[in-house]
């Protein structure tokens, strides 16, 4: 069904665009263990990518391949049709991929504000002294900053909390927190890992409210991990399965729901009676 | 004031007003929002250009006079200046609960057949598309916040900007005709209409001329010396009468500023901001704001314990004197500023009523505690008795004469008398005109003499001239003995317990008299929580035997208290439960400003009532709930019964 050059209208009428990142091949190994076995598969921009599987699937490790931050074996990572050098954490985030954590890495002490801010950093150009006199060039440059991170908390609707140290906030917010920081960097990629893991269905629902209109607000290209089957199959114009390291299936929500492979990956495999 | 103000006469209708605040304040700011964690503001010359570019764009759109225009979203100055420009164009505004669900929603805009609607955000937009089936008159959708809308895809949809846009465009060709439609405006013109909320039955469109809305703001003003310069925060539901005499009558009056929160979850954060310095709140809010301070100092170190109960003490002793403007001694002056400037000063700065010079609480009664615990902190808290259809204002506190036991004097052009059975009758400028549609409530409510009855009874003191209330006339009944029941009277003392968040009290025609009761989760959840107590639900909390013993001794403290009252002693709750759910206004049972529906209370909960009639310790019951996103659920819980000791009718209460 897909273009390879041109992408594809979704079922509500989004244009997807061409391919962002292309996974060809990729094998990944921890010494003995493969974590991924020989999986390709890509992300369109503008798209809402989903990779599921059960527990110890490889999930995980895809998307550490895909943020660059693990290193495949065997395989090529394509950005942008451009061949993926090994790269340093901070030069991916320079190429506008963004991420969320499974275990939320937020700067607990800090205030959100604060922690969104963060998430602006690969935007500011000013020196460290410059920021630290806060005359001129820096001054402006944080106000227009913060002028971004504040669309971003409205967005979010976090604005009760802005002031608040991190470390005070319940879980869900804190993913709220998080994704904020991951979306203040204005990413053209964003990778989230588990969103809703160890929420409520209220809080799920706020999540997936956000995720939908982040893709529909600012055209951000999402790839997420997560185990919720629900919450994938509503959310995801296309989705990866995996399990045990292999890709068992790829589609849209409704071609994968009916996939035998990954029907018997979920619900197990019946016996003859 | 007034003498500078009301030069010309001649102003008649808002667009009148707008227009004089435009040309002698024009630079001073009318509105102010937080967004982007950034108050912006708008004067009252800019206001006034954005009000008339969206009313030319309502003709544009084709509103015609006398179309309804619902308006439904939380306070923002958009909101504020669709409901002007309405009146601009000759139609008339109904500003809805923006937490309406959609079947209210329907039923009040099928009743005035609203034309157009503003939403103000996606939320209310879904819940108008969802009921736009049974609308036969809507026609268009104006929506204010476009996030998650780009994907609709409706010809009755168009953002506020591009309405206010199409305006400014056409202003020439459209100008004139805007102009004419104000000119035809005068005194008795409709101002607005507001849905009452309810308390009984299907909701009433009270319809509010422009006489009613200026005259009452002309003399409320007046009466509390509001000036130009004042600020207020426009937190309350829009579509409550109290809101639009505040933040459009009494603003455009006087040409205050209006200043709304950036959402309903930093409103605190906002008030401290702005410090209003005209403020109004219901009970529930001051109640909350002191339940939050006295929980944070209970966590707070033992010196700032101690040095926060001493003041306390000084306060309660000296403040509301020194407020009054009573004589006070040289020490307790001296030891009140101390105060000032060590606890009472900073605690004002954190609730934002630094510079409050008016403050009101109405709606409901307020605790003695409560109300004197502000009042000494050096508050200007005062209490106001109105409703909807008075235009708000019946009686008020003057400064000077404030307890928290009244409801005050009569305000500025009200006439009062309380009829045989106690009910309460009013005759004021600010009387509705009439019910929309429904002549004969009208004609219920409002005599051809203009009299209008409250349906609450009460008397005037006599030491004082000033109103008490003691309950809803049609509450009020007799005991099985033959004595007067008033549930509310009861319910108003068991609710002074920060722990009791709400109750019901049943009993007309009942041999004794028996209580609901719901605790309140943030006090109880926080004593819970000192106490090592895990719960991990409402119900589960509420069913705590160590909550029940609390709430046992609160019901026999009041029955003590209750006594004492010769002509209500028979209204000691004998019998009370702790509910397994919060009343909630979802489900029906309570309004949607927050008051309780006895009937359908008494009608889901009859197994319960029965059961604490016939004598049983405990009972089953099953219970639907409305989640808040519609859905229905059941939950199930077995209640203890639990007896309350109960004084003696006419016995000495002194052992106590």
């Amino acid at each position: 069904m897909l273009d390879q050059a041109d992408g594809y209208m979704t079922a509500d009428g989004r244009q997807i665009g061409p391919v962002v990142m292309e996974m060809k091949n990729i094998t990944l190994r921890f010494g003995g263990v493969e974590a991924i076995k020989n999986i390709s598969f890509d992300i369109r921009e503008g798209e809402v990518r989903a990779i599921i599987g059960p527990n110890g699937a490889g999930k995980s490790s895809m998307l550490n391949v895909i943020s660059g931050f693990y290193v495949p074996q065997d395989g090529q990572v394509l950005y942008k049709g451009v061949q993926r050098p090994q790269m340093r954490p901070y030069q991916v985030a320079q190429q506008g991929i963004a991420r969320t954590f499974q275990n939320i890495a937020l700067f607990e002490g800090m205030s959100v504000l604060d922690n969104v801010m963060t998430g602006r950093l690969t935007h500011m150009k000013t020196g460290m002294f410059s920021q630290a006199l806060w005359k001129g060039r820096a001054e402006k440059e944080e106000t227009a900053n913060r002028e971004v991170a504040e669309r971003i908390i409205d967005f979010l609707e976090i604005q009760a909390i802005r002031k608040t140290p991190v470390a005070r906030l319940p879980y869900g917010l804190k993913k709220r927190v998080e994704l904020a920081r991951a979306l203040a960097a204005e990413p053209s990629l964003l990778l989230l890992d588990e969103p809703m893991a160890g929420m409520n269905v209220e809080e799920k629902e706020d999540m997936s409210r956000f995720i939908l209109s982040m893709n529909d607000e600012f055209g951000t290209t999402i790839a997420l991990i997560e185990h919720d089957m629900g919450v994938v199959m509503d959310l995801s114009d296309r989705v990866v399965v995996m399990d045990y390291g292999k890709k068992i299936g790829d589609g849209t929500p409704d071609e994968v729901r009916n996939n035998q492979a990954v029907i018997d990956a979920y619900l197990g495999v019946a016996h003859d009676e | 004031m007034s003498k500078t103000l009301d030069g010309a006469g001649g102003l008649v209708s808002v667009p009148a007003l707008l227009n004089r605040n435009a040309t002698q304040f024009g630079s001073a700011p009318a509105y102010r929002e937080k967004e982007f964690g950034i108050w912006q503001s708008w004067t009252w010359s800019q206001t006034n250009e954005e009000i008339e570019a969206l009313a030319l764009g309502f003709l544009d759109l084709g509103v015609a006079e006398g179309d309804f225009i619902a308006v439904i979203g939380r306070n923002r100055p958009y909101l504020y200046w669709s409901m002007m420009a309405a009146q601009m164009v000759g139609a008339v505004p109904v500003p809805l609960y923006q937490d309406a669900s959609a079947e209210e929603m329907a039923y009040t805009m099928s009743h005035c057949g609203a034309r157009f609607v503003i939403a103000g955000d996606q939320e209310q937009v879904d819940k108008v598309m969802e009921i736009q089936g049974e609308l036969t008159e809507f026609e268009a959708m104006i929506y204010l916040d476009p996030r998650g809308l780009r994907k609709y895809d409706s010809a009755k949809l168009t953002q506020y900007s591009a309405v206010q846009e199409a305006g400014r465009s056409k202003r020439a060709a459209l100008e004139p005709k805007m102009k004419a439609r104000i000119a035809k405006l005068n005194y008795d013109s409709t101002c607005v209409m507001l849905y009452t909320s309810g308390t009984t039955g299907k909701p009433k469109g009270v319809v509010l001329s422009n006489r009613n809305v200026i005259e009452t703001a002309k003399s409320s003003s007046e009466f509390d010396d509001l000036r130009q310069t004042d600020d207020i925060l426009a937190y309350l539901p829009m579509a409550w009468v109290g809101d639009f005499i505040f933040s459009v009558g009494q603003a455009l009056w006087c040409g205050f500023c209006t200043n709304c929160p950036e959402s309903a979850d930093t409103m605190h954060t906002d008030l401290r901001e702005i410090g209003p310095t005209y403020y109004f709140a219901p009970p529930r809010v001051f109640e909350n704001q002191l339940t939050n301070v006295m929980i944070r100092m209970e966590d707070a170190s033992p010196m700032k314990k101690r040095l926060f109960d001493y003041f306390m003490g000084v306060a309660r002793k000296v403040g509301p004197s020194i407020l009054d403007g009573n004589p006070v001694s040289l020490i307790d002056r001296i030891n009140y500023q101390l105060g000032e400037f060590a606890i009472y000063g900073p605690l004002k700065n954190t609730l934002g009523f630094s510079r409050v010079r008016v403050g009101y609480t109405a709606g409901e009664a307020i605790g003695p505690e409560i109300f004197d615990f502000y009042r000494s902190l050096g508050i200007n808290l005062k209490q106001l008795y109105g409703q909807t259809e008075a235009t708000v204002f019946i009686t008020a506190q003057p400064d000077g004469e404030v307890r928290s036991d009244t409801v005050g004097v009569t305000c500025p052009g009200v006439e009062l008398k309380i009829a045989e059975n106690g009910e309460v009758f009013y005759r004021s400028p600010g009387v509705f005109v009439e019910y929309y549609k429904n002549a004969e409530s009208t004609a219920d409510t409002k005599d051809t003499e203009g009299w209008v009855a409250t349906g609450d009874a009460g008397f005037i003191e006599e030491s004082s001239g000033h109103l008490r209330i003691i309950d809803r006339a049609k509450d009020v009944g007799q005991t099985g003995n033959g004595h007067m029941f008033a549930p509310k009277y009861v319910e108003n003392k068991l609710k002074f317990f920060p722990n009791i968040l709400e109750t019901v009290v049943f009993g007309n025609g009942k041999p004794y008299c028996t209580a609901f009761v719901n605790i309140d989760l943030t006090a109880v959840g926080n004593w819970a929580e000192r106490n090592n107590i895990a719960y991990a639900s409402y119900q589960e909390l509420a069913g705590h035997p160590e909550v029940l013993s609390t709430i046992q001794s609160h019901v026999e403290e009041v029955n003590a208290s209750v006594a004492q009252d010769a002509m209500l002693s028979d209204c000691q709750v004998h019998r009370f439960v702790v509910l397994h759910k919060q009343l909630d206004a979802d489900d029906g049972e309570l309004t949607r400003t927050q008051k309780v529906r006895r009937r359908i209370i008494e009608e889901k909960f009859s197994d319960i009532i029965n059961a604490m009639y016939d004598g049983s310790d405990t009972i089953s019951t099953t219970t639907e709930v409305t989640y808040e996103d519609g859905r229905k659920g059941a939950i199930s819980a077995t209640l203890d019964i639990r007896d309350a000791a109960v004084q003696t009718v006419g016995a000495k209460i002194a052992a106590q």
